[in-house]
């Protein structure tokens, strides 16, 4: 580089290319912020809209906030408990997430860290079923827990979520590049138990990796809605996505309403991206690159 | 030591156990209930009648089976196309350090692929209403149609809809995929090619593209996966009809009607295992496609 510009100098007409290239950065920032404005306009709809009554909404187009957020607010409070979907979604998301983080990170550490017989074989095994789509199992997994009457119970979710392949390819690729034999060797001259080694040396190491990979655990499962829709009956066990979609159903023309239920559903993951944006994008990159 | 080590190594399946047995139990079982179940008529009460291949004759023989497939395949195929090809320019632009912003444009477009799909359907459905919704106003408002356009009574609308919110939820995620891959590029290739005189045009075309081809191939796979799977967008759309006459119905949406809605779970498991195939044969297809290029 240093070597280029001193002849570049040279050059008479040298502040002639400058300027075109600024009309493309004119034109490439355009395109840069006409993508980001689609980006951000349905949400931005959506929270003005929810602060509108039904006949704001009806009769022209809105992009300034209302006053009707409450009455919006206190109309949905009056036909479903919204706060009870937003706590099974915590739950289910929350319980999914520590389940098979856990477990995640014990079979990383067992691939990982231990020679037995057909370790390559089974991870691989592992790997391959990450391209098998989950539709295939649904039916049967209905069979299963309807025979065990576990229909409509939470484990229903949880219990098939929490073998999650990504999760343990994702934590063995950060056992493999940053916790040394050492450590465990050290630890087992202690006398330290497999298991203890496991939760109260391994584990800990493992935190800041695991961290990044639970937000987009929890966010997966916040958002799984097809086998919520197909596993629970009762609405009390709803989470937020089937429960928004069972108030189209019911009350498709109450707009301030759906705007709002939408807007519940959608307001945490806004909330938890601009805290951990940088974790979330950098998980999904390495991810990636490592597949 | 090193025998004390040794010795150690069958600890490692109890370490993996856990996994292998959940994933037997909930995984690997249901998976071959399924395929049992798409040997019977079962009404998911009495007791699966075994009817053979009965089901899979009877899917080749359903037109509603390829409307929707080819339902799911247009919408796929209309949302892929940008989004493989308009992420891929976005990750070069935002892979330049002269580009001010970066990190913010980065968040800001990856944002969609994390909001839940099944609320985001919700949404465009609300804001796509014939008299209530935003773009119909907006359009009436600033005089650039005169009458509201009744978006959902159109068949090609709707499926164009539905791809739209595929690509808004993922080129973003797609464009990280690239940068990440950008980022494994040696930098002394470009700086040889600039130093050369090659402009950026030049530099995308000839070392980006070529460079990123697993990449390229990696997302086309992942992402036909995917499309066959399209579900919750279309679904709270539509409130689950796939209106209008099922042009937005795509093959999971027809697959839930079956079983969880007619329960004809015996069908609804057919259909699953052919769509199974599908995709299987879909990713064999692009993979050597992609291989011969090569050779």
């Amino acid at each position: 580089m240093e070597a280029i510009r001193p002849i570049r100098r040279d050059i008479p007409y040298a502040a002639k290319p400058k300027r075109r290239l600024s009309a493309g950065m004119v034109l490439m920032y355009i395109f840069l912020i006409g993508f980001a404005i689609i980006c951000i306009i349905p949400f931005y709809l959506m929270l003005i809209y929810s602060s509108h009554s039904n006949a704001d909404i009806a009769s022209s187009f809105i992009f300034l906030p209302g006053k009707d957020l409450w009455a919006n607010y206190s109309n949905m409070a009056a036909k479903i408990n919204i706060w009870r979907g937003f706590m099974n979604s915590f739950f289910i998301a929350g319980s999914t997430t520590v389940l098979s983080l856990y477990i995640g990170a014990l079979t990383a550490y067992g691939f990982a860290k231990f020679r037995f017989k057909g370790n390559k074989q089974l991870f691989f095994a592992l790997l391959a079923t990450m391209m098998v789509p989950g539709q295939l199992a649904l039916i049967g997994v209905y069979r299963l827990f309807s025979t065990f009457g576990l229909l409509d119970s939470y484990a229903a979710i949880i219990l098939p979520a929490a073998a999650n392949a990504f999760n343990v390819f994702f934590i063995k690729q950060f056992i493999d590049g940053s916790i040394p034999d050492e450590i465990i060797e050290s630890s087992r001259v202690d006398g330290a138990g497999e298991f203890r080694t496991f939760n109260q040396i391994i584990l800990p190491i493992l935190g800041p990796a695991v961290s990044a990979l639970g937000i987009f655990t929890f966010i997966g499962s916040w958002n799984n809605f097809l086998g919520p829709l197909v596993l629970f009956f009762s609405q009390s066990k709803y989470p937020l996505p089937v429960l928004v979609a069972l108030v189209q159903g019911y009350y498709g023309m109450d707009y301030g309403l759906l705007y709002l239920g939408v807007a519940i559903s959608i307001v945490p993951i806004i909330i938890v991206f601009a805290v951990f944006s940088k974790q979330i994008i950098g998980g999904v990159a390495i991810g990636a690159v490592k597949g | 030591m090193f025998a004390k080590s040794i010795r150690k190594d069958h600890y490692g399946y109890f370490f993996i156990a856990p996994f292998f047995i959940i994933f037997l139990l909930f995984g690997l079982y249901p998976i071959l209930y399924s395929l049992y179940i798409s040997f019977t008529n079962w009404d998911g009460i009495r007791t699966p009648e075994f009817v053979g291949l009965g089901n899979y004759i009877a899917v080749f023989h359903d037109p509603i089976f390829y409307k929707t497939f080819l339902n799911t395949l247009f919408i796929w195929g209309v949302s892929v196309i940008p989004q493989l090809t308009v992420s891929l320019v976005l990750a070069f632009i935002l892979n330049e350090k002269f580009v001010k912003g970066r990190n913010i444009f980065r968040a800001v477009y990856f944002f969609p692929h994390i909001v839940t799909a099944a609320s985001l359907g919700l949404l465009v459905s609300l804001i796509f209403d014939w008299q209530s919704g935003g773009l119909n106003h907006f359009l009436v408002e600033s005089g650039i149609i005169h009458d509201p356009i009744n978006w959902k009574n159109n068949a090609w609308f709707m499926r164009l809809i539905v791809s739209s919110i595929l690509f808004f939820q993922y080129f973003g995620y797609s464009m990280i995929i690239y940068l990440a891959g950008l980022q494994g590029i040696d930098p002394s290739l470009t700086e040889a090619a600039e130093i050369d005189g090659a402009t950026k045009k030049h530099i995308f075309l000839h070392i980006t593209v070529p460079m990123l081809k697993p990449i390229i191939l990696f997302q086309v796979i992942t992402s036909i996966i995917g499309g066959m799977q399209i579900f919750d967008q279309p679904f709270t759309l539509t409130n689950g009809t796939g209106a209008p006459d099922r042009a937005s119905m795509t093959s999971i949406m027809y697959l839930y009607n079956v079983a969880f809605q007619s329960t004809r779970f015996g069908y609804g498991a057919a259909i699953a295992f052919c769509l199974f195939i599908i995709i299987i044969l879909f990713s064999v297809l692009s993979f050597v496609l992609t291989n011969r290029k090569k050779a």
